[in-house]
């Protein structure tokens, strides 16, 4: 039995995510050399977020964001089933800032992944990484994110369960852990 | 469904519907990997796939090296005119003696029915059957129902009718268990020589008017005339064939709808299908040649991630 417990309710969940917005103009100031690309399958919901925020808090309309799906590039292909997603860049990333956003960062395996595929795109200027969760002490490859939801102290046999409105009916994100 | 029923892909007729539905599912994706700017991605970077042609190609030959490279495999080519297969070896020598060069998927193209099949039960790796004689040509098949979802948006209460030489073609045999298993309606057209003589038990309807069959389908699969394969004289004369059942443009603006036209390739220009129908609008034979890249990767990446 895995018992839940929550991390980020709806509203801290937002809280956060305006956090992060504001940290990212703070760096980034209008946008207009930056766009935002979202991992598949589970980043893309924040990617959609923050993009949805950062477009009202600048009151722009052309801040870009894509999808990016790495199935093709994982280094665990034949080890476990994987299905691939729609990857959706309709944008050139070729000297852009770009942030790589997703939802959890546990071994740093996608984003290896990630980096990869989002090289067939182009060479962008910059590549920085956004998640919502930091599992610490859990990474397998020197990655680290540069802005960070919230840091939590985990265990390999745990799960962190990142939920949204859009897809799963609330915003929320618990951590299942074993039963003792 | 995230994986194949089949270990191999010998033919249509071994998948179930969900295998076809994952396949061209996936090879949607590859779609979008071969527009990118860079087309490659490395997911077979650790598999090795021997290409054994013992009977004449382009189009396959070259779109199943392409899908191979592009997804990072090391690729070894083989074609019968210059092999040791002339020396007298066998098939089962010949691959036997490939695989111990440590190979681990074969794509091959036979002359002889059943070939794929035969390979399959004697060797360890696994198989692409690339046409075997006039049995099944199973990856054709896919890409053509892929290019008829992307154009009709889906396969489902879709009449097909594929015309020419259905004796000798293995495409159609091919398309008619593909399309059905995906739903649709398929309808054969040719000339009775060129029918095979229980062609009723696949449970396609028969025509051999030409203008009926068009009339009746959403989309037209015009057959190449395999010449190669007819010892004997199935119809008086060529002139006489196209008369009777070769599209011309005259023909298709004369249809009560637009119909979509498919050639698997290649063309006898002016035979079954005249040229100003082959680059006419209406005609997605160009979309059947670059969507069977991307179905390719599909079947190559979904067959080496089975284990």
């Amino acid at each position: 039995m895995m018992k839940p417990r929550i991390i980020l309710d709806s509203k801290h969940l937002d809280i956060t995510v305006t956090r992060l917005c504001y940290q990212l103009i703070e760096i980034h100031n209008d946008f207009s050399n930056t766009v935002i690309i979202g991992l598949q399958p589970r980043g893309i919901y924040l990617a959609a977020r923050i993009h949805k925020k950062l477009q009202e808090i600048l009151k722009k309309k052309d801040i870009k964001c894509g999808s990016l799906d790495t199935t093709f590039y994982r280094d665990d292909f034949r080890q476990k089933e994987l299905v691939p997603n729609k990857t959706n860049i309709d944008f050139i990333i070729e000297g852009k800032n770009v942030i790589m956003v997703d939802d959890v960062l546990f071994t740093g395996r996608t984003i290896r992944a990630g980096l990869d595929a989002m090289l067939a795109f182009g060479r962008p200027n910059d590549v920085e990484l956004l998640v919502l969760i930091d599992r610490r002490f859990s990474r397998h490859l020197p990655i680290q994110a540069k802005y960070v939801g919230k840091t939590i102290d985990s265990i390999a046999s745990e799960k962190v369960k990142v939920e949204w409105k859009e897809t799963d009916g609330a915003d929320k994100v618990t951590l299942l852990s074993n039963d003792k | 469904m995230t994986t194949l029923s089949t270990k191999h892909l010998l033919g249509i007729k071994d998948l179930t519907a969900d295998d076809i539905h994952l396949i061209l599912k996936t090879a949607e994706n590859f779609k979008e990997v071969i527009n990118r700017p860079i087309k490659k991605v490395p997911s077979l970077r650790d598999i090795t796939i021997a290409n054994l042609f013992f009977e004449n190609s382009t189009r396959t030959k070259l779109s199943f090296e392409l899908a191979e490279k592009r997804l990072s495999a090391d690729v070894v080519n083989f074609s019968s005119a210059s092999s040791s297969v002339k020396k007298g070896e066998t098939l089962i020598d010949t691959v036997n003696n490939i695989l111990a060069m440590k190979v681990d998927m074969v794509v091959m193209r036979h002359p002889n029915p059943g070939a794929a099949v035969f390979l399959s039960k004697h060797i360890d790796a696994k198989i692409v059957n690339a046409g075997d004689g006039a049995h099944e040509h199973p990856t054709q098949a896919l890409l053509d129902a892929f290019s008829i979802k992307e154009k009709l948006g889906s396969i489902k209460g879709k009449k097909i009718a594929i015309v020419g030489d259905i004796l000798h073609s293995r495409v159609a045999l091919s398309n008619i268990f593909c399309l059905q298993k995906l739903g649709a309606e398929v309808m054969v057209c040719g000339p009775t020589t060129l029918m095979p003589k229980y062609i009723h038990s696949l449970g396609v309807k028969v025509e051999h008017d030409l203008r009926k069959a068009l009339e009746w389908c959403d989309v037209a699969n015009m057959l190449r005339i395999q010449l190669e394969r007819q010892e004997i004289k199935f119809f008086p004369s060529l002139r006489e064939y196209t008369m009777l059942f070769g599209l011309n443009k005259e023909l298709l603006d004369s249809l009560s709808k637009k119909i979509v036209v498919m050639h698997p390739g290649p063309i006898n220009r002016g035979v079954e299908i005249t040229s100003d129908v082959a680059d006419s609008s209406q005609s997605i034979i160009l979309e059947q040649v670059e969507n069977g890249v991307a179905v390719r990767m599909a079947v190559l990446f979904l067959l080496a991630g089975r284990a």
